[in-house]
């Protein structure tokens, strides 16, 4: 059978697409579709699972199989898709709020078990649909309508989280970067496990240029940290690099640092410490943030590891027979006589 | 140190023949006495008696060691006929430490027989009983026939040369007992020696102490000081067949697993460990060769969103838990039913509220079945009545929600879970299959496929599984189009879809057995039961009948939707009984679906009820 040829178009559905206009969100969409439609992997295989949020109305808007399910479950329920459907591509659709707070849970226990799931997290540092009640992910003294007196809540930093879940791939892109976000999609697509992709996301009715530091003209310059494997970590037209002093990961000037001391960013160390050390360059899009594949490891998948057991078992004790089962606990049978009806 | 049973000669000692015996075990947690529960009752089902058992645990896993709370206990009834209950009141008890006599004396029956652990009569062990004098010597046993046993010292002297040593020595004291009650009650022997080596096939010496302290037992019988009679229960005439003593969370399993066969699909429970539905887990974890997949989630909620995604991939997928955990579930079953997607959810009842009683049987749940979501959601409710009838209703549950594509709630409650009864095994072959038809083409305008569009008879919509080519489509839980299955806010079709929805619940009654009525046929009082209360019921019925007066017996299986001749039975009668483990569930159901004057017997102690006051209601009902 010949691989099928699809264009961008053929991932749309008919649903008038109802984000804001200016949404983050739409050129997340379309880079997602233009990825999907690339890779000539049958429509019909992929699935989408989101929670609820502006980011959770994403299945509606793709061709494919998807569920609109509630708030935060979305990696739960897609681990039972995962589990037990080797077969088909499984994504998750959530947001700073979906995903880090109700669902907190369920997300760092997806990619502790290494569910072959590709999370992606639309982090807009506040909680959109419910109209800008601020998120796990905003900022100390951030006034939103729960907060008029400006928030006490320390954030979250989710790179950093889910290095800490065990997660075996973790990413971050930008939703304006639609080249990038589509090369992040390809390896984390190539991934065998569960995939973590944070995307910071500009939501621009209620946290306008929260990640300016990140795409501002100016700005991106000089706070873009690309990782990018087997380089060396350099940014801001070279003149900036970073290096590990005293256990924790430093910017310094290029120029005051030998060469051999900028640190060369490997995915694939298997001790994460030094992903999370990288992770901790900023603990949010304020100036220098990295950016790219902090973690790519291979460990066995979920769903493998499953359903190798069940192979296993039937190997070993042959095809299940029930007549046999119900008679495990040992019989005795009650022959017909005149007293019982025999 | 006994190698051997001795036969006892043409006895000297006189038999007296029983038609059933009541028998509790009672001791410390480590005692091992639901161990010695479970041997007696299964050596009884092999010998033939009908029986029923009830096992009670304390909720911790090992309280401090002869307290009251540590006491753990397990009873039997067997019979020569078809026993109903595990009896009110046992006619032995057996009692291995003082708090296990201070706690369970109460219920020995006048004149039954007590079978005492003397060495574990100390000062200390009294004290912690919350004893003053001593029960042994200060004449409060003069009422019973007592048989006083060193059974510390005895299992000592037994399993010497065994292998054991230090503290597992006295592990076995419970075989002692167990072997002594084999001999006072005319058990066979070969069934728990057979047992105990293949248990313990890996632990030779653990083997040969447990079996050396049971020979030592029984033989203890034997000799003067012990007992003046035994008895004895003739087995019982059942019904021919071949049978296996089961428990109800067993059976379930086993049904579920048999439902999966019948079907045609694998197996998924997503679940998290809580008493007392852990056993269904363990026992389905195990089965991996039937192609069960198992999956212990992080929480409640990931039990049941893991079913609900394994079930929009097209399995059998079933959740289980019990109270507090099926109170976690209530948002993501309300997504399952307007999802509409089969997905069975067991709740394996017990006392409540809140953490409640974990290890003790109560009925509570029925209401918070059929109403516990927001939003209109009714959904299909079942409820089991006996432990083997866990296996046909597991089955049924998987019918109901396959065919009409809807969760469907089981419900289950600790009686049934761990007690066990013989089960005559079904004829395999002859249970119907599950028909499951999955979408395979468009079913609308213009190649599209409408994933609400539903079967004229049923009003199930397609099952379309992910994978299957051309039939692409978005499910959730915001109110769908009725045609299209897109997001609708439209006033006129949400109250199109909340009807429908209702409809198609509804209509299950059309593909369920009528209820049946069993009893005098000019009966004026009728009692009406559901789930655990099944064996009561009928047992205080037929203690009924015996005084001379006439009562008829239903029990309902189907909560949701009930049977359609349900209201023409209850108005056949003049008194309507509705005995719950509740404070009265069903009978507001009834009251308000029937309006009838029904009447209530309503217990919530984390006990069943006693069959001689269900008697005694019904008596005063029916004079």
């Amino acid at each position: 059978m010949t691989a099928p040829s699809y264009t961008r178009g053929d991932f749309q559905t008919d649903q008038e697409v109802r984000w804001c206009p200016g949404c983050g969100d739409y050129t997340i969409l379309a880079s997602v579709q233009q990825f999907l439609a690339g890779l000539g992997r049958p429509r019909e295989e992929f699935v989408f699972i989101s929670g609820i949020g502006c980011s959770s109305r994403f299945p509606y808007y793709v061709n494919t199989y998807g569920m609109h399910s509630i708030h935060g479950r979305a990696p739960a329920i897609a681990s039972g898709v995962a589990t037990t459907r080797p077969d088909l591509s499984v994504w998750v659709i959530t947001g700073d709020g979906d995903g880090l707070s109700i669902g907190g849970n369920h997300l760092i226990h997806a990619l502790r078990r290494n569910v072959n799931l590709k999370i992606l997290l639309f982090n807009n540092q506040i909680y959109g649909l419910t109209k800008g009640q601020y998120s796990p992910t905003s900022e100390v003294g951030k006034s939103t309508k729960s907060s008029p007196f400006g928030s006490i809540d320390y954030p979250f930093n989710p790179v950093s989280l889910a290095l800490g879940a065990e997660a075996s791939y973790v990413a971050r892109t930008l939703d304006m970067d639609r080249n990038h976000t589509q090369e992040i999609l390809k390896t984390a697509y190539e991934h065998e496990g569960s995939a973590f992709i944070e995307i910071y996301q500009n939501c621009n009715v209620f946290n306008d240029k929260a990640f300016i530091q990140l795409t501002g003209k100016e700005e991106r310059v000089h706070n873009r940290i690309d990782l990018e494997h087997g380089k060396p970590i350099v940014f801001d037209g070279g003149a900036k690099a970073v290096v590990m002093r005293g256990g924790e990961a430093t910017v310094v000037d290029s120029s005051s640092v030998d060469p051999k001391a900028i640190l060369v960013h490997d995915e694939t160390r298997p001790n994460p410490s030094i992903a999370f050390a990288l992770s901790r360059l900023s603990h949010g899009p304020y100036g220098p943030t990295p950016l790219g594949v902090f973690r790519n490891v291979q460990r066995p998948a979920y769903d493998a590891e499953v359903n190798a057991q069940v192979q296993a078992a039937s190997d070993k004790l042959g095809s299940g027979d029930l007549h046999k089962l119900i008679r495990s606990h040992g019989t005795w049978t009650v022959e017909a006589s005149s007293s019982n009806g025999g | 140190m006994a190698d051997e049973i001795a036969t006892p000669e043409p006895s000297t000692t006189p038999t007296e023949v029983l038609e059933r015996l009541v028998v509790r075990f009672a001791g410390d947690s480590g005692d091992g006495m639901q161990l010695a529960g479970n041997r007696f009752t299964d050596a009884s089902a092999l010998f033939g008696n009908d029986l029923a058992t009830l096992p009670s645990f304390p909720a911790e896993i090992r309280a401090p060691a002869g307290t009251l709370p540590g006491v753990s206990s397990f009873q039997v009834q067997i019979a020569d006929y078809d026993i109903l209950t595990a009896g009110d009141a046992p006619d032995c008890l057996v009692a291995m430490n003082p708090a296990a006599l201070q706690k369970n004396l109460k219920d020995l029956r006048q004149g039954g027989t007590l079978l005492i652990n003397t060495d574990a009569f100390d000062e200390r062990n009294l004290a912690k009983a919350g004893y003053e004098e001593d029960p042994l010597s200060d004449g409060s046993l003069d009422g019973y026939r007592v048989i006083k046993v060193p059974m510390d010292d005895l299992t000592k002297k037994a399993v010497d040369g065994s292998g054991v040593s230090g503290r597992n020595v006295l592990r076995s004291k419970n075989f002692f007992a167990l072997g002594l009650m084999a001999w006072l009650f005319h058990r066979p022997t070969e069934p728990t020696i057979a047992w105990v080596e293949k248990k313990f096939a890996k632990l030779p010496e653990v083997a040969a102490a447990n079996t050396m302290a049971f020979k030592a037992g029984y033989n203890f019988g034997i000799t003067p000081e012990a007992t003046k009679n035994t008895f004895e229960v003739k087995p019982a005439a059942l019904h021919p067949g071949t049978y296996t003593n089961v428990n109800g969370n067993t059976a379930l399993a086993w049904g579920l697993i048999a439902a999966s066969q019948k079907s045609g699909l694998p197996l998924f429970y997503g679940t998290y460990p809580i008493t007392p539905a852990s056993d269904v887990l363990h026992e389905l974890s195990r089965h991996k060769n039937f192609g069960v997949r198992t999956f212990q989630a992080e929480d409640e909620i990931a039990g049941v969103g893991s079913a609900i995604g394994a079930a929009f991939a097209g399995n059998l997928a079933v959740t289980g838990s019990s109270g507090p955990g099926i109170a976690l579930k209530s948002e993501s079953i309300s997504l399952a039913f307007m999802l509409e997607l089969p997905l069975i959810v067991i709740n394996v009842q017990r006392g409540g509220p809140s953490t409640g009683l974990p290890t003790k049987p109560e009925q509570s749940d029925l209401l918070f079945s059929l109403y516990g979501r927001h939003g209109e959601s009714p959904i299909p409710v079942l409820a089991i009545p006996t432990p083997s009838e866990a296996f046909e209703m597991a089955i049924e549950a998987a019918r109901i929600a396959i065919k009409y594509m809807t969760p469907v709630i089981l419900l289950s409650d600790n009686y049934v879970a761990n007690g066990s009864e013989p089960w005559r095994l079904p004829d395999l072959d002859a249970i119907p299959d599950i028909e499951v038809t999955f979408a395979e083409n468009p079913n609308g305008p213009d190649g599209k496929f409408l994933p609400y569009l539903r079967n004229v008879d049923t009003f199930a919509r397609p099952w379309a599984v992910p994978g299957t080519p051309g039939l692409e489509h978005r499910i959730g839980g915001l109110e769908k189009d009725a045609i299209t299955g897109n997001v609708s806010y439209d006033p006129n079709n949400h109250q199109l879809m909340t009807d429908t929805r209702a409809w198609k619940v509804s209509n299950i009654a059309n593909d369920i057995p009528p209820l049946e009525v069993t009893g005098d046929e000019d009966a004026k009082v009728l009692v009406l039961g559901w789930g655990s209360t099944f064996g009561t019921i009928r047992a205080a019925a037929r203690r009924v009948r015996n005084e001379g007066q006439k009562v008829a017996t239903a029990h309902l299986r189907h909560m949701n939707p009930m049977p359609n001749n349900l209201g023409e039975v209850l108005r056949s009668y003049d008194k309507l009984l509705i005995p719950e483990l509740n404070t009265g569930q069903l009978l507001k159901l009834v009251r308000a679906e029937f309006l009838i004057d029904a009447v209530g017997l309503n217990k919530v102690a984390g006990e069943p009820f006693r069959v001689v006051d269900v008697t005694n209601k019904i008596l005063e009902m029916v004079k």
